[in-house]
């Protein structure tokens, strides 16, 4: 029998915030029939970004019901950005704890919360994962490279079995433990070196959500303005590991310099707030 | 604690009281080594004896056939590699990819010491396929080691089908009986089973204490080097008190045989039958004709049974799952898998296994209770409004 605190019973016995939620500003969906466990959440946002109302519905065990409940209740009220902010130990915190073998359910309450985000953004799954989105690791749970690098390294993992409970890879067969090791090492080695190289402010590196948000806020609030004065204007198309795409409009479209306005302006300004590895690329359309 | 409804019996069962009565007194008065020269030790090597009797009754076997042992992974230990080891120059083992872990994993043991290992696949009633086994022994084949009945589903294989097959190739022939015993009657005077082991806990007889029956002219190499006791088979002073009451436990069984099969089956019936016709999306696992009569394995579509299990207990009934959370392991049970359970039903999956303490009082307070909870869950999982859109969409 699992020891679930008095808070994970009350959230499982008496679920908050349970259902559908018609007219929903985004759905955000992880999780599968298959795997066990699947999550689906849905916010009503209001202009100023703030979540104002939020349902959920899951299929999973006690703890996943218990953490979905309590993800409800942490980001009622909250501003997107401020609902970005939570991590998946704040929400076992919440509940008190989780027992070590479900901790997975409390990542799978910020895998959700981060889909919800991009689907109000009108961005698609992928860009969920990060670099290394298109790799799965592990096979039996369909677990990609950059979520376990992700959970390792926000959960200070140090081994296999500890990455099984947060994210389920490496639970089946096995066979991708070789793998898991190799991500668990690398982690390791960037916590060796990260803090001679990076300046205190960046505490922990952004989501790829996160980034993208970001990103847009940058365009939208730093350069849009400027470009507009002169008549001209700048979209984000998509975004690619590391690579910004963008489309010029109106005068910046057929501006000779345009080139110029992407590296000196847009580009300069990215990497200083957002990432230093940004590059950002104009596709025609 | 208020009211237990202990809907669990194939995890363990209740110790009977005529059961431990007569254990009481081996801890207290009658603590003499049956081993000793002395009378006072030697009263209660009697007791031992008239146990290996009550034990040989129950499965029809001489008592001489009888080796008391701690458990019935150890029994199931001891028979496999007993055999192997008594025949070094044979390196092939057969057996379920059901089994009780107890079986399951000892195979996944020898396989990395260098034995050959084949596990004969079920369909999706949980039944054997006995041309693969046919085509599976070898000249090399040590031993077959099949379950008489399984824990999760309660489906009997045919053991004397299988047995005939298996002595037709010389190879040792291995049933774990744990589920079985108590349950269906047995004759194995009458059988081609060669080892066959017993669990005391599963037939109202306390844990620690089990059975491997070994046929006479069967060689085994023991698992226990120690003393002469068990007739030089098995080392270890002798869990007396747990004899006794395994002796008692028998033969309480063997007299309640009938009962077990006709009011438990018929309570159990009852459930099953009532739980299908008033929740819907539910399916029974394994085949329905061959299976213990204490046993069913249910599967509610689209909700989770650890979910389940949690909403049960706190009505105070017991049961248990196969889903994967319940386990710790992230993959339902390996039987319903084996079985091909789709997912949407795997984990959902509920056993409910009765006993002779079973009322019928309580299986109408499951009736009543469970298809409100099931649907309190179904309210909470999208895979459910999903499917009823579907349905919908259809009509």
């Amino acid at each position: 029998m699992w020891e679930y605190t008095d808070k994970v019973k009350d959230h499982f016995f008496n679920p908050r915030n349970v259902g559908d939620l018609p007219g929903a500003d985004a759905v955000g969906e992880v999780g599968s029939i298959a795997c066990g466990d699947a999550l689906r959440i849905y916010l009503k946002v209001d202009d100023q970004k703030r979540i104002v109302d939020v349902r959920f519905k899951t299929f999973g065990c006690g703890s996943a019901i218990a953490a979905a409940s309590a993800l409800t209740e942490m980001v009622k009220g909250k501003t997107l950005d401020e609902a970005m902010q939570i991590t998946n130990q704040q929400i076992a915190d919440f509940l008190g704890g989780l027992p070590p073998e479900k901790m997975h359910c409390s990542v799978m309450g910020r895998e959700a919360l981060e889909a919800a985000v991009a689907n109000y953004y009108g961005l698609e799954r992928k860009h969920l994962e990060e670099e290394d989105e298109g790799r799965i690791i592990c096979h039996c749970f369909g677990v990609t490279e950059g979520l376990i690098r992700k959970v390792v390294r926000e959960n200070n993992l140090n081994s296999i079995e500890e990455v099984t409970n947060y994210c389920k890879a490496g639970g089946g067969c096995q066979s991708c433990h070789m793998d898991i090791e190799e991500i668990i090492h690398e982690v390791r080695q960037e916590r060796v070196e990260t803090p001679a190289k990076q300046p205190a402010r960046e505490q922990r590196k952004l989501t790829n959500v996160e980034r993208i948000l970001k990103i847009k806020e940058i365009l939208e609030e730093e350069i849009r303005p400027s470009l507009q004065q002169d008549g001209g204007d700048i979209e984000l198309v998509d975004v690619e590991g590391s690579k910004v795409l963008v489309a010029m409009r109106g005068t910046c479209a057929s501006c000779p310099s345009s080139e110029l306005t992407i590296r000196w302006a847009v580009e300069a300004k990215l990497r200083e707030f957002v990432a230093a590895d940004l590059q950002v690329v104009e596709v025609k359309s | 604690m208020s009211r237990v409804v202990y809907l669990d019996n194939n995890a363990t069962t209740r110790v009977a009281d005529e059961v431990a009565a007569v254990m009481l007194p081996f801890y207290t008065e009658l603590y003499g080594n049956p081993s000793s020269m002395h009378a006072f030790g030697g009263q209660v090597a009697r007791h031992i004896a008239q146990a290996r009797d009550q034990v040989a009754a129950i499965l029809g076997a001489d008592p001489t056939e009888i080796l008391f042992v701690s458990c019935g992974s150890e029994s199931d230990n001891m028979a496999i590699r007993g055999v192997l080891e008594a025949n070094p120059d044979k390196r092939h083992v057969i057996s379920t990819r059901v089994e009780h872990p107890a079986v399951l994993s000892l195979c996944n043991h020898l396989r990395k010491r260098g034995y050959e290992v084949t596990l004969l696949g079920v369909d999706g009633e949980g039944r054997l396929d006995l041309a693969e086994l046919r085509n599976a022994l070898r000249p090399d084949t040590a031993v077959v080691s099949v379950m008489y009945a399984n824990n999760e589903t309660g489906v009997v294989f045919p053991v004397e089908e299988i047995g005939q097959i298996v002595k037709a190739h010389g190879a040792a022939f291995h049933v774990d009986a744990v589920q079985a015993v108590g349950k269906l009657p047995l004759d194995l005077s009458q059988s081609t089973i060669d080892l066959l082991s017993l669990s005391g806990h599963k037939l109202h007889a306390p844990k620690g204490v089990g059975v491997l029956y070994i046929r006479k002219g069967i060689r085994l190499v023991p698992l226990i080097i120690g003393g002469h006791q068990e007739r030089n088979r098995r080392g270890g002073t002798e869990n007396v008190a747990s004899i006794v009451g395994l002796g008692r436990a028998c033969e309480l069984a063997r007299a309640a045989l009938r009962e077990e099969n006709d009011r438990v089956r018929r309570l159990r019936d009852k459930l099953e039958d009532g739980i299908l016709h008033s929740v819907p999306n539910v399916r029974v696992n394994g085949n329905r004709e061959h299976r213990l009569p204490n046993t069913t394995s249910i599967s509610f579509e689209y909700i989770e049974g650890e979910a389940i299990l949690l909403l049960l207990d706190q009505l105070g009934i017991c049961a248990s799952s196969g889903s994967a959370c319940t386990s710790g392991s992230l993959e339902p049970s390996h039987v319903l898998r084996a079985m091909g359970v789709p997912f949407t039903a795997s984990h959902g999956s509920i056993r409910f296994s009765l006993s002779r303490y079973n009322t019928e009082a309580e299986i109408d307070y499951v009736l009543e209770h469970l298809p409100p909870l099931i649907e309190r869950l179904r309210n909470i999982s999208p895979f459910w409004k999903d499917y009823q859109e579907q349905l919908a969409k259809r009509s």
